[in-house]
């Protein structure tokens, strides 16, 4: 970067910076290329968008980066006072022109990235991740859930501490595992029972804080058949950590079938790892500092299971 | 009209014992600052072993996760209320009456109760460790519902002491932040106009600005968590109508701006050191100066960002982006200037300038992990995962900190009066830079892949890169202690040093090290050119050479 200003020009420095500059521009490609395996698999509509973006500012930042590291490492070398040498370098105090080059630049870059990701943000929303918040209605708050104002796959998602139930209003099934149609819309309403949860699914790049007190609905369409991990991202306390669930993505036909079954199975206790710590920390003599006890574990249809390999 | 008398302050106790009592001398309060700073970094430090070594296993089996949510939550808070800002202030304390030829700071009283205040909320932070239930345990954001839930209802629990010191280390920051800048606005040598102070006062002016600026949000915010907590208030509880996203803008106003707090005077560090080490002028000092300035305007409308997914209106999502990605152009003006200003330079690499190129290296790496944060789409998956933990301690360790080392190895002689060894600071910052790395850039796949922050345990895929995360904590554990040993042994036996061991351009240069009570006393030189005329032949100051003989003089003397 400095090194495009000599007092006189050098061809062969050109040449050396040329070179260096074009080596850059060619492992920058090669790491937003990269970047797209430092992500989980595309499981969603909303993937291929965020990637596309991380890999183009990977690529950016490399670029940027190496270029910084590069000044910094050619002066260690080569701009080193030698010994004994008490004398002052050259003082340049500035350079009006170069300042505003580098004011203007990352200006134009950042705004160039900042239209680019409103964009994506504008597709996003028009594809379904981008919440919309309700008051609180009490209806909800009653728990009745009338499918018939509802879009046609309409998944109600209740948080607790510390544990996920999913309910499938249409169909009258309830579940501690989240099950999906393939390439179907999906609208899920957030709710929380007691402290801010995070509803995120690192495969479908989602992520939408749960608010007591709110109905958050957010769309996506799963687009990839397996099994995926749901994690509480908003700290919940004591077994926050432990506040996982399954998402199963299945053919229309799979899920069709999966929804029928489950409806005629009998309410039982649904997942809940917290409960099961909890009731093995009371035995002990000295279990640690207070927390709060876990809410019991949902009454469900389809309790599902933790211990499947997951994807993602 | 009669004018205000104050009774004569007594003689202060010299030697040792002065650091151990209330002294108004910025220079006593400046070394207590930072070695109190560095007492709570041992423990903060500790936590965040104890923090590792739960995570080298994916399983919660290291200490319950109640004990691991109050640990990772005291280190938080530690770190930035105990440490970060306590030894800045200490920085702050040292430097600004030094460099400004002020004989103290406006108002010495002030700065005392200032201080002491530290070890009364350090004291009780503490102290919440042994109350019935444990410390507070929801984070060092503290969002409700979470951190209001008290689950014994014992009326003195972790979360109410927390808010207490909490509350009362805004007030010590909020004294101090008067006194930092009355004392730069009214205390300036002759002849010191505000371009030709040095960057480093330029920096601490912006940072205490932004402590009064968004101080008093972050405490009416706290203040009505204790209500909240304390009083059956209902600010932030859904169930009686109050909005627990409320206290997150009230926390994130003041809480982001105080990273730049943090930065900024560490900034202030690097154009003080790399200049000195590569012996020529700061490139663009009026650039660099202002750009302080830039940061502190848009500084204060980032704070959104924290709460992309926290349920907030799409026009806030885009706006807020924009805003923060703005940020990396006068942050941009500053690393381009310190790359002008080593450029063709005459290095010597000391132990003050690894530690600035180490944290500058850092830095711009956290610069471009922090544009991607910016990005909302990107954020929405990384938020409140390792990739943002990864970010953040490389701005504040990875920058902050390996600045503020800088600085005290480059200050050291001058408010000691004794060098520190090259050797050990040099494998001091060799362990810092590995073992920082090795630490904090595993986290950034892991939030990639998508491994929440906070967790007491995780799923066995993200092993790997936690093992690896885990060796490096333990090895900036061990990086700590050449650092005490040399602060430890050459404070009482290194060599003598002389009045500007590094043959540095600054009035706290033209002082004996260490300098007497008041500084220059009546006699503070007029300040004739910009700082930093490094190979430019102009004197910093009328009569520099004589001032300087006297003091080698003085020396020879000794």
């Amino acid at each position: 970067m400095t090194a495009s200003t000599p007092r006189s020009i050098n061809s062969s420095a050109v040449l050396g910076v040329s070179v260096w500059v074009g080596l850059l521009v060619v492992f920058s490609h090669w790491m937003g290329r990269q970047a797209y395996h430092w992500l989980p698999v595309q499981a969603s509509n909303a993937a291929p968008l965020v990637d596309g973006l991380f890999s183009f500012e990977t690529a950016i930042g490399t670029f940027v980066f190496g270029a910084v590291v590069s000044v910094m490492s050619w002066v260690m070398l080569f701009n080193r006072a030698e010994k004994y040498d008490e004398t002052d370098a050259i003082p340049i105090e500035g350079n009006t022109r170069l300042e505003v080059i580098w004011t203007a630049i990352p200006f134009v870059l950042v705004m160039a990235i900042a239209v680019y990701a409103m964009r994506v943000n504008h597709t996003l929303g028009v594809l379904g991740p981008m919440e919309h918040i309700h008051a609180h209605d009490p209806i909800e708050m009653q728990g009745g859930y009338p499918g018939d104002r509802l879009p046609a796959e309409q998944v109600e998602v209740i948080a607790r501490q510390w544990s996920w139930e999913f309910r499938y209003p249409g169909a009258n099934v309830s579940s501690t595992e989240l099950h999906l149609p393939l390439d179907q819309p999906v609208t899920f309403r957030l709710t929380s029972d007691d402290v801010l949860h995070g509803f995120y699914i690192p495969a479908f790049r989602i992520k939408q804080d749960v608010i007591p007190g709110r109905a958050i609905d957010i769309t996506l369409t799963p687009t990839r058949e397996g099994r995926y991990r749901l994690r509480d991202s908003q700290f919940s306390g004591t077994w926050f950590a432990a506040n996982q669930a399954d998402v199963v993505v299945e053919s229309e036909d799979g899920y069709r079938v999966w929804l029928q079954q489950a409806s005629g199975l009998p309410l039982r206790a649904g997942v809940s790892v917290a409960a099961d710590e909890y009731s093995q920390r009371q035995q002990q003599q000295n279990p640690g500092w207070a927390t709060v006890p876990p809410a019991p574990p949902p009454q469900v249809n389809v309790p599902g299971s933790l211990s499947l390999p997951h994807d993602a | 009209m009669t004018s205000a008398t104050f009774p004569a302050d007594p003689k202060p106790p010299a030697g040792w014992s002065r650091y151990f009592g209330f002294s108004t001398d910025a220079k006593v309060i400046g070394i207590q600052y930072i070695v109190t700073a560095f007492f709570f970094f041992l423990i903060g430090g500790l936590l965040a072993m104890v923090i590792r070594g739960e995570l080298i296993t994916p399983a919660a089996d290291l200490v319950d996760r109640t004990v691991y949510n109050g640990i990772y939550t005291m280190h938080g808070t530690i770190m930035l209320f105990l440490f970060v800002f306590p030894v800045l202030n200490g920085l702050n304390n040292l430097l600004i009456p030094t460099m400004i030829g002020a004989p103290d700071m406006a108002f010495p009283r002030l700065n005392t109760a200032a201080f002491w205040l530290v070890p009364v909320f350090g004291f009780l932070l503490i102290a919440s460790f042994f109350v019935p239930g444990g410390p507070a345990m929801a984070g060092w954001w503290s969002y409700p519902p979470v951190s209001i839930q008290n689950p014994l209802g014992h009326w003195l629990n972790g979360e109410f002491l927390w808010i207490l010191a909490v509350a009362l280390s805004g007030v010590s920051s909020i004294m101090g932040a008067i006194n930092f800048v009355t004392t730069i606005l009214r205390m300036r040598a002759p002849g010191m106009t505000f371009f030709r102070m040095p960057v480093f006062c330029w920096t601490a002016l912006a940072a205490q600005s932004l402590q009064l600026i968004g101080l008093p949000a972050l405490t009416g915010g706290a203040v009505m968590l204790l209500m909240d907590l304390s009083f059956g208030t209902s600010f932030y509880r859904p169930e009686g109508g109050g909005d627990p996203v409320l206290y997150q803008h009230f926390f994130w106003f003041y809480s982001h701006p105080a990273v730049y707090v943090i930065i900024l005077p560490v900034f202030g560090i690097f154009s003080e050191i790399f200049p000195v080490y590569s012996r020529k002028p700061l490139f663009g000092y009026v650039y660099v100066a202002l750009a302080s300035f830039i940061i502190v305007g848009l500084g204060l409308v980032v704070w959104v960002h924290h709460m992309f997914p926290s349920g907030v209106a799409q026009w806030m999502r885009d706006l807020f982006m924009a805003t923060t990605m703005l940020i990396a152009v006068p942050t941009g003006v500053k690393v381009f200037a310190w790359l002008g200003t080593i450029w063709g330079g005459k290095l010597r690499l000391t132990t003050p300038m690894l530690f600035c190129l180490g944290g500058l290296f850092n830095f711009v790496f956290a610069g471009i992990t922090g544009i991607m944060l910016a990005t909302v789409p990107i954020d929405i998956h990384v938020s409140n995962t390792y990739f943002v933990v990864g970010h953040f301690h490389y701005v504040i360790y990875g920058a902050a900190v390996m600045g503020i080392f800088a600085a005290i190895y480059h200050w050291f002689p001058k408010f000691t009066g004794r060098m520190p060894y090259e050797g050990l600071g040099k494998l001091h910052c060799l362990l810092t830079f590995i073992g920082a790395n090795l630490n904090f850039l595993p986290m950034h796949p892991l939030g990639l892949m998508g491994m929440p922050r906070r967790v007491s345990s995780y799923d066995p895929e993200f092993t790997f890169w936690n093992v690896i995360a885990s060796l490096g904590a333990f090895l900036l554990g061990v990086s700590i202690i050449p650092f005490l040993l040399n602060m430890v042994s050459s404070w009482i036996r290194g060599p003598k040093a002389t009045h500007n061991p590094w043959n540095a351009i600054g009035l706290e240069w033209l002082l004996p090290s260490p300098p007497p009570v008041e500084n220059f006393e009546d006699d503070v030189p007029t300040v004739i050119s910009r700082p930093y005329g490094y190979g430019t032949g102009q004197p910093l100051v009328e009569h520099q050479a004589e001032i300087e003989q006297r003091l080698t003089l003085q020396e020879a003397a000794a």
